[in-house]
């Protein structure tokens, strides 16, 4: 167990399971999902859903009902919630005018002005992030880190009070509201305790989920990029990988072919309990001048 | 055949070109599931309770006992209600001792309800002695102890929105214990001149306009300081709450100004100062809301941020035309250039 004030807010954290207490832990798990091979066929969405007995979706969430349509491309669960800890999201894009790069084409009976579409096809998921603003602000220790290095609500100890849904910077998890509870990916814990992999993993027909050791999946992720960057997809990112990031780097990254906001990820995000200890220290000084401020009033006597 | 219908892909929805990318416009942050009124009403009790707390410890020392006594009650009900409030707003209420089987400084709402839940006993003891008359310098010493706190109690809220992901809060964590301060002071001053008689009121007088005072310039201040993103201040319901509040308090200032020795004017300009208190917590609260749904917030400050440290970094990441020859640039040692320490 190492316990460092530097890094126990923010910044790079080699061993998060070891610094939570975990003895013995084994190697860091996560997800990586290179979503350029990702076809949105939503089998992760089903599978996180069945394997956790995930309601449909929340009254009140993002999601729309059954049978609603967003009218955001084939993506109506909209977003990540209570009810839904696999999203795909479906972009797509308009480019310049094609160059004529002399490929082989199919006549398709388009305008000559007529661009090209793409498809950015995205499965999101909670990050499990080194420094896990949920986590931190969470009263009742609900949220905890477990053995693997992921972050878990315990449904037993939560109270509702819902103090994580406004503390996370990728806007994850949130409260079921029939149920009172919060509730996001679990990093499917009881299926990792068994050695096997995350449902959605399981499901994912073309690999775009990946799990395994961070580590292993940083490494297949950087020579991944490197790939396609070879074949000229010059926007093509990796996404959470860094441990020098704001969140001290994800447990569950990806691999983008545009910027992280296309897809609805925050470009930047920092933990917000970086900046605590400088919050508290203005809250006690200003506590301290209330006090001061009180004493004033009395001063010079007249009633 | 409408169920096929029905499954139709309607056409991607158009989005208006902004200055920046999202994904349909759709918020990055979840909205806090907290409730309105509960939680801007604890914000406000909780406020009141602590700063009146300080006022009664004081004005039972210096010889003013009606003065002590509405300030002791103020504490009492204050905590009680913002005790209350929290519980109330629990998607599991009955499960609010669970936030009391751990002490967690990284969760200011832990480090609350630890605050609160001692202050609560103490000002309610002092509050009953005061009352029944039983054990008066036991009343006193829990009057003590619940002072002792109230400072606390008035600024934990404030570490409490900030320490959120939302902007219009977290980016305001210096102004926002400052705000609450001040409208703490105000709705205890407020208070105190309601429920005093004129011989004894001077001090409530003073903390409410004092108060007022600081609540309307740190919030100008806070406002000012976001740039755009203080716009959610001006702008909505929360603008709405805002100017309400500072014309509440505006008016409370003047009347405690003008007619601090009538009872009647005293006792207006203390509502109106209770007023804009509630009103301020009111407004702050819907800025946040309003700053979680706002994908703005969220994208372009990290967006900057991301191009200034590209700015500062390697030739090599993408240089914009206009930025200064790389060799008069300090490698200001921006945090993703920074090699990381093998350890
Ligand atoms: S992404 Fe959000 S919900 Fe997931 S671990 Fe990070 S802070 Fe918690
Ligand atoms: S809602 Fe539950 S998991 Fe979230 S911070 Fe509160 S107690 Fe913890």
């Amino acid at each position: 167990m190492t316990f460092d004030l530097d890094t126990r807010l923010a910044g790079p954290l080699a061993d998060p399971a070891g610094e939570a207490g975990h003895t013995d832990a084994p190697p860091r798990m996560g997800f990586f999902t290179d979503t350029s091979v990702c076809i949105g066929c939503k089998a992760c969405e089903v599978a996180c859903k069945e394997w956790n007995a995930v309601p449909a979706a929340s009254t009140g969430e993002q999601s729309t009902g059954p049978g609603d349509l967003s009218g955001m491309s084939y993506d109506n669960t909209v977003g990540l919630g209570g009810s839904t800890w696999r999203h795909v999201a479906f972009v797509e894009q308009t480019g310049p005018p094609p160059v004529d790069l002399g490929m082989p084409s199919v006549p398709q009976g388009a305008d000559e002005g007529d661009r090209e579409m793409r498809w950015l096809m995205a499965s999101d998921v909670c990050k499990h992030c080194t420094h896990a603003a949920c986590l931190d602000v969470c009263p009742t220790g609900s949220l905890f880190r477990t053995e693997f290095g992921t972050v878990v609500v315990q449904e037993d100890i939560c109270n509702g009070c819902g103090y994580c849904v406004p503390a996370c910077p990728y806007g994850v998890i949130d409260i079921r509201p029939e149920d009172g509870r919060a509730w996001k990916c679990t990093l499917c814990y009881d299926r990792l305790g068994a050695g096997q992999e995350p449902a959605c993993a399981k499901a994912c027909p073309t690999d775009s989920i990946q799990y395994g050791p961070l580590d292993e999946l940083r490494a297949t992720a950087a020579t991944r990029l490197a790939d396609l960057h070879d074949r000229g997809m010059e926007k093509a990112q990796l996404y959470g990988h860094d441990a020098n990031d704001g969140v001290g780097g994800d447990g569950a990254f990806f691999l983008l072919l545009d910027r992280p906001e296309v897809y609805g990820l925050p470009p930047d995000p920092i933990v917000t309990t970086r900046d605590l200890p400088e919050m508290w220290k203005h809250a006690a000084l200003t506590a301290a001048g209330v006090v001061v401020a009180v004493a004033a009033a009395f001063i010079g006597g007249r009633r | 055949m409408s169920r096929r219908e029905k499954l139709a892909v309607p056409p991607a929805t158009v989005e208006p070109a902004p200055d920046f990318d999202s994904y349909y416009g759709r918020p990055i942050l979840k909205q806090p599931t907290w409730k309105v009124p509960d939680v801007p009403l604890y914000l406000f009790s909780g406020g009141l309770a602590g700063a009146s707390a300080v006022l009664a410890e004081l004005a039972a020392a210096t010889g003013r006992p009606a003065l002590s006594r509405v300030a002791r009650f103020g504490a009492a009900g204050g905590a009680l209600a913002g005790t209350g409030l929290l519980i109330h707003d629990l998607g599991r209420p009955t499960r609010f001792l669970h936030m009391l089987r751990v002490i967690k400084p990284t969760s200011p709402l832990s480090i609350g309800t630890w605050i609160l839940s001692p202050f609560s006993a103490l000002s309610l003891a002092a509050a009953a002695s005061t009352l029944t008359g039983i054990a008066p310098v036991l009343g006193r010493v829990a009057g003590v102890g619940a002072a002792a706190l109230g400072g606390p109690m008035t600024t934990y809220t404030a570490v409490l929105l900030t320490n959120t992901a939302i902007p219009a809060w977290h980016d305001a964590h210096r102004e926002m214990p400052i705000v609450f301060a001040g409208s703490a002071l105000a709705a205890a001053g407020g208070l105190a001149m309601v429920g005093s008689p004129t011989g004894e009121n001077t001090p409530a007088v003073r903390l409410g306009i004092l108060g007022a005072a600081v609540e309307l310039t740190a919030a100008a201040v806070l406002r000012r300081r976001l740039g755009f993103i203080g716009e959610h201040y001006h702008t909505g319901r929360a603008g709405a709450w805002m100017r309400g509040a500072r014309a509440l308090s505006a008016a409370g200032i003047l009347g405690g100004l003008l007619g601090h020795r009538v009872r009647g004017m005293s006792a207006a300009a203390g509502a109106a100062l209770l007023a804009g208190s509630v009103a301020t917590r009111f407004g702050v609260f819907e800025a946040g809301r309003a700053s979680a749904a706002d994908p703005r917030d969220v994208i372009v400050p990290q967006r900057a941020r991301l191009a200034a440290r590209a700015d500062n970094s390697t030739p090599l990441a993408s240089t914009p035309p206009s930025s200064t020859p790389p060799a008069s640039t300090p490698p200001a040692s921006p945090p993703l250039a920074a090699a990381p320490p093998a350890s």
